[in-house]
């Protein structure tokens, strides 16, 4: 375990240690991190970062591999493009938390803010709290899993991804329908809950998805008649 | 057919091309979407005139005397800042609208002659990469295909916060060219017509960019300069709070700006020519003591060397080209006129990129067609033209006297009508008067 002083190094400091690092592994105890921005974020190998205190935005921006969490709250953007590996917060995240994740697993251990899980390509999101306005917003394939309540407006015109909610949907967004969950949708939420370490009956949660009426354009074709003489 | 009657008038409102849109309206119910840029006259390029030297000024000899083309690109923050040895670069353009064959010959022209390409909405494609020695990589809204190993193989980021054909606007990408690799690239299922986002999932505002910038640098290990394309509307105010959101190099793309796919009522409503939005910039970056320190690169609408050679005058660092380095691989040729006939349209006139049948290779994902572009011809040809359009720049710099193209200054123009002169801020030929201004 390498301790790291935000009091006494920078962030730049910090994640070039980060990028530095050889070999799978190793662990990182940041502490006094003050809610600075871009904190760990572009880490590609596995390693264990401990951020102890609040973050700011994009922490955990791009994330590759290894497990980052956070002890507190993060601002906007936390784990935004993550491409596999895991983030953890243990208090609440604000807006665009997971944004455009490609892969990966991004736990909130209370409640995102509005556009969680927005353009999600692949990632999933587990909050166990409540999430904000417009989440999921144009998602495109991934899941998000909400233990608590959804904004207005749940997944506006989303593509593939899969979204779960145990308590109330204040609103479902364009394109946005109920869902009645397959064997297969039902294992991929159980495995979620199991790996955030929830223990709710997957067949409490609603689910909603695609209702694919945005996927094309609808052209008429209400061309005038021939005339003949 | 009956020859038309003497004495019958056609409306200027409601002439044949208008009736036509209202008919297709009518028809399909839906607005019309094309490739191209905007097609109305504009106050443009050709609307300016350089003064030559004679007496007051001394000239540089024609072939013989140095006028160096280089630019430094995004020096101000980046460990590595981009060189190029011309003053134009190839624009983004999406794999996805473009061929691979046509991303491969854009990257294997701009090699030849020392410049930089630019990837697009979709990602990189490893061929591209390959071919292109200096790839500049587009963060777009979309964020389809955005990732961390692609940025930390490029030589520049581009933040995309709009485009001069459609300011405000998000993308489209028919679902006739989602191929399977386009909708792997972008994770879609194949055949959707796609719209990309108008705004950025992860920041809403210059104070917010602010943090992203710092984001992108630390990934980076604050190696590659980042550029912010803009397309031009407020000008004068989104460069100064681009610069504060610390962009490196500002990309304007006026509204002539070509595109793969949009609405015709955006490309040709929304935004302002690129002649009244490089005087903007250039004052806002002069106001802030960040001229030439920020570099400016203008495009929308750029042909030929004398237009390169304005840009440079009004006080751009570089230009970058799509539809003139399209158009150089063979984009509307007349040797494709019969294939344009049969899809309804003709060399000289094609714009529906968004169908993905191009009978030039171009922008279609159809491997048929696209066997129709060599990419190595197409390299060559680019190059070639790039060539040209250096060497004539190269000619109008000596002739003000410049031993650099970028040392050309707004001093050596002057504009041939009242509004060209007010949106350039140069003096209408033969007078002091600039519209406006003085
Ligand atoms: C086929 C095509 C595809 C384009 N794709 C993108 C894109 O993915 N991202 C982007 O920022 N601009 C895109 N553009 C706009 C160009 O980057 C550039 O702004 C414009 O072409 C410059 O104007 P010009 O065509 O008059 O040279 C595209 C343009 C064309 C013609």
């Amino acid at each position: 375990m390498r301790n790291f002083d935000c009091d006494l190094h920078s962030v730049r400091e910090l994640n070039q240690a980060l990028h530095d690092v050889q070999s799978d592994g190793e662990s990182f105890n940041v502490l006094n991190v003050k809610g600075q921005h871009a904190l760990a974020c572009g880490i590609t190998h596995n390693i264990n970062v401990s951020l102890q205190g609040h973050a700011g935005y994009y922490c955990a921006g791009m994330h590759q591999r290894g497990t980052v969490t956070v002890h507190g709250n993060v601002g906007v953007g936390v784990a935004e493009n993550m491409m596999s590996g895991t983030v953890h917060v243990t208090g609440n995240a604000s807006q665009s938390a997971g944004a455009t994740a490609h892969g990966g697993l991004l736990i909130v251990d209370g409640d995102a803010a509005a556009r969680c899980g927005i353009s999600l390509k692949g990632g999933s999101i587990v909050v166990k709290g409540s999430v904000g306005h417009m989440s999921c917003f144009m998602a495109q394939a991934g899941t998000l899993v909400v233990c608590g309540d959804a904004g207005e407006a749940l997944g506006d015109s989303l593509y593939e991804t899969r979204i779960f909610v145990l308590g109330e949907v204040e609103s479902l967004g364009a394109g946005c329908e109920r869902k009645t969950s397959t064997a297969e949708d039902l294992s991929i939420l159980s495995d979620l809950l199991a790996k955030a370490e929830i223990d709710i009956d997957p067949a409490q949660f609603a689910q909603y998805g695609s209702d694919k009426s945005l996927y094309n354009f609808s052209v008429d074709n209400a061309v005038l008649p021939e005339v003949s003489r | 057919m009956k020859p038309k009657a003497p004495g019958l008038v056609e409306s200027a409102l409601f002439d044949r091309r208008t009736i036509a849109e209202i008919d297709r309206a009518a028809t399909t119910g839906i607005y019309d979407i094309r490739g191209f840029g905007a097609k109305r006259k504009l106050p443009h390029f050709d609307d300016l005139l350089f003064l030559g030297a004679s007496m007051s000024r001394y000239p540089l000899e024609g072939y013989r005397e140095k006028c160096a083309t280089d630019v430094t690109l995004g020096d101000r923050f980046a460990k590595r800042p981009v060189k190029i040895d011309i003053p134009i670069t190839i624009a983004g353009m999406s794999f996805g609208a473009l061929s691979a064959n046509a991303k491969e010959a854009l990257g294997r022209g701009a090699n030849l002659m020392g410049t930089s390409t630019t990837t697009g909405d979709g990602g990189m494609t490893p061929e591209e990469r390959g071919h292109s020695n200096k790839l500049v990589y587009q963060y777009l809204p979309s964020r389809y295909g955005m990732n961390p190993d692609d940025l930390r193989k490029a030589d520049a980021i581009e933040i995309v916060l709009g485009q001069g054909a459609k300011p405000g606007g998000g993308g489209m990408l028919l679902g006739q060219k989602i191929t399977d690799r386009v909708a792997q690239m972008r994770t879609l299922p194949k055949g959707v017509d796609q719209r990309s986002a108008c705004r950025h999932p992860d920041w809403t505002g210059p104070d917010d960019l602010a943090i992203k910038v710092i984001e992108l640098r630390e990934i980076t290990d604050w190696r590659v300069p980042i550029y912010m394309k803009i397309g031009a509307t407020r000008t004068y105010y989104d460069v100064k709070l681009a610069v504060k959101a610390g962009a490196d190099v500002i990309v304007l793309d006026g509204m002539q700006g070509g595109t793969a796919a949009t609405q015709d009522v955006f490309i040709e409503h929304v935004g302002i020519p690129t002649l009244a939005a490089i005087p903007e910039a250039v004052q806002a970056l002069q106001e802030m003591d960040m001229h030439r320190k920020v570099q400016l690169v203008v495009s929308g609408g750029i042909r030929n060397g004398a237009d390169v050679a304005k840009c440079l005058a009004m006080g751009a660092d570089a230009v970058s080209i799509g539809t003139a380095a399209l158009i150089a691989l063979g984009c509307n040729h007349p040797n494709y006129d019969d294939q344009y006939r049969d899809i309804g349209s003709a060399a000289g006139f094609y714009d529906d990129y968004h169908e993905g049948l191009c009978p030039a290779g171009i922008s279609t994902q159809d491997p048929d067609l696209m066997s129709q572009l060599d990419p190595e011809l197409g390299g060559r040809r680019l190059a070639n033209y790039l060539q040209c359009i250096t060497l004539e720049a190269q000619t109008i710099a000596r002739a003000c006297g410049k031993s650099h193209v970028l040392n050309l200054e707004p001093e050596d123009l002057v504009a041939v009508s009242v509004e060209a002169a007010a949106m350039a801020r140069v003096p209408l030929a033969g007078t002091k008067w600039i519209p406006g201004w003085s």
